[in-house]
């Protein structure tokens, strides 16, 4: 009982519904303070919608169940979703007031340190998703929700950022659910890796892999075959 | 019969000259091309005022709209008139301008005001402003406020449009992300909202100065006693065609600096658009 009154996420027998359809089907999750999981799952699988629900961002949809989230959530989408009005520093601080020294110091942490005025647009799509990291991390969130946060971006710069995601989860120690459909990705990030099917959780797996994890270890590899087994992929 | 074939070969491999092929599309631009039709007009009306082919009744030569020009300069008519127009139509775009603002974001940002306004103004639309003359006649009289309120009713339709088009077609991921990111309604409105509407804003802008002058030029041919139509028009009483080419250059020139000004307003508001279209 006491693992469970200390996570961070709980979900407990989460049900939600379009036009009848159960797209969550009774799922329970817990994830524990600064443990980053990553969710994996076909298209349709529900993990969009699990990703909203825990975001407060299904309204209008039908469901039930318990969720218990904190009070600070971010969001990282899958565009960067920086508002084109607004300088890149007004853009990390948004909504929040006198936090210009934090926002600098966030956008130097992303390795954006003297781009603070310049317009999204003169970002490339990497730096953008860079910037939308800053605007998260800048919260101090003790859950970080990310939407296949690297999906937009080039092979190269996704490395990249699998590097600043760790680096940066390791300072602020955010608890993670990092949706992906990448196999490698999720393995390489996270401590526990999930598959979501028909709205329920089908396969997990503990990632104990020592870091610089890497595909070449066999232990990668089992990992892999295991999870792309759930997805369904057979090789 | 390969020693037949080897000189069709051979003449297969050398390189037939490239035929250079006649460009398809309208070829580069001309220099100061914009000026060359207006510069042949000018040239044309003068060459005919000139020999006797233009009718100096139909139209006055350019140099006698150049003299008159400098004459009303000088007596000061054209300085006076032009200031009440401008007064005119200033006024009833700033009222304008308030009105349809107001009206959008009213209507922009809640469903009940959509469902109360957005009908009738919409209905306004559909009925031309000048021809509510003759009902704002019988309400205002023949004064200002009759002239300045038709001009207001052709400057809001355009900026209520525009800008309420700006307000409901804000992208709804920045709706999610001010949500997220635990925006105030007032904060939302201030960083979301209105910046977004701002490019649709301006474009209604340049729609309502087109139309204040518009409205302008007709309301100042209808019983005015001052104004650059009234000196049209009773120019025209006189047959003075000179004094009327002068009204027209001055409604012209009008018309293309309030564009202008419009535009350099819209570039400097939308910084960050400008980014996008040079990158």
């Amino acid at each position: 009982m006491t693992v469970i009154t200390t996570a961070t996420v709980q979900v407990r027998d989460l049900v939600r519904r379009y036009d009848e359809r159960a797209v969550l089907d009774g799922l329970d999750l817990d994830i524990a303070p600064g443990e980053f999981v990553a969710l994996l799952g076909k298209s349709g699988s529900g993990k969009s919608t699990l990703l909203r629900a825990l975001a407060g961002l299904d309204y209008d949809v039908e469901g039930s169940g318990e969720l218990a989230v904190p009070q600070n959530v971010s969001v990282v989408f899958q565009d960067s979703r920086l508002l084109p009005w607004a300088r890149v520093l007004d853009n990390v601080v948004l909504g929040l007031s006198g936090a210009g020294d934090r926002g600098r110091k966030s956008l130097e942490e992303v390795g954006l340190a003297g781009r603070e005025q310049a317009w999204p647009n003169e970002l490339s799509g990497g730096e953008q998703q860079r910037v939308a990291l800053a605007r998260s991390l800048v919260r101090e969130p003790e859950l970080l929700l990310a939407d296949e946060p690297f999906g937009a971006l080039d092979a190269l710069t996704r490395l990249k950022m699998h590097v600043l995601l760790r680096k940066l989860c390791a300072t602020h120690q955010p608890a993670v659910l990092l949706v992906t459909h990448d196999v490698d990705e999720a393995i390489v990030l996270a401590d526990r890796v999930i598959v979501l099917d028909e709205g329920r959780i089908v396969a997990e797996e503990v990632v104990e892999l020592a870091a610089p994890r890497s595909s070449a270890d066999p232990g990668f590899a089992a990992i892999r075959s295991r999870l792309l087994d759930a997805l369904g992929v057979s090789l | 019969m390969s020693a037949t074939t080897l000189p069709g070969l051979r003449s297969r491999t050398t390189a037939a000259p490239v035929v250079r092929r006649r460009r398809l599309g309208p070829g580069k631009p001309i220099k100061f091309g914009a000026a060359i039709g207006p510069v042949l007009l000018l040239v044309i009306w003068s060459v005919g005022s000139a020999a006797g082919w233009i009718d100096q009744r139909n139209l006055s030569a350019p140099w006698t709209v150049v003299t008159t020009a400098g004459d009303l300069i000088a007596d000061g008519r054209l300085q006076s008139n032009l200031w009440t127009s401008a007064q005119r139509a200033l006024l009833g775009l700033a009222l304008g301008i308030v009105l349809g603002v107001v009206l959008a974001l009213i209507s922009g940002l809640s469903r009940l005001g959509e469902a109360v306004l957005d009908g009738p103004i919409q209905i306004k639309r559909a009925i031309p402003s000048l021809a509510l003359l003759p009902l704002l006649i019988l309400w205002l009289g023949i004064g200002e406020s009759m002239k300045v309120v038709t001009i207001l009713l052709g400057v809001f339709i355009p900026i209520y449009i525009h800008t309420h088009n700006g307000l409901r077609t804000i992208d709804s991921r920045y709706v999610e992300l001010a949500q997220t990111v635990g925006l105030s309604q007032w904060e939302f409105i201030r960083r979301v909202v209105l910046p977004g509407a701002l490019p649709g804003f301006l474009l209604g802008l340049r729609f309502a100065v087109t139309g204040a002058w518009l409205s302008l030029v007709v309301v100042e041919q209808i019983n005015s006693t001052s104004g650059i139509g009234y000196m049209m028009e009773l120019a025209r009483t006189y047959g003075q065609t000179d004094i009327i080419i002068v009204g027209l250059v001055v409604y012209g020139a009008l018309g293309l600096l309030s564009d202008a000004v419009v535009r350099l307003i819209q570039r400097r508001a939308l910084t960050w658009r400008r980014t996008l279209a040079a990158a």
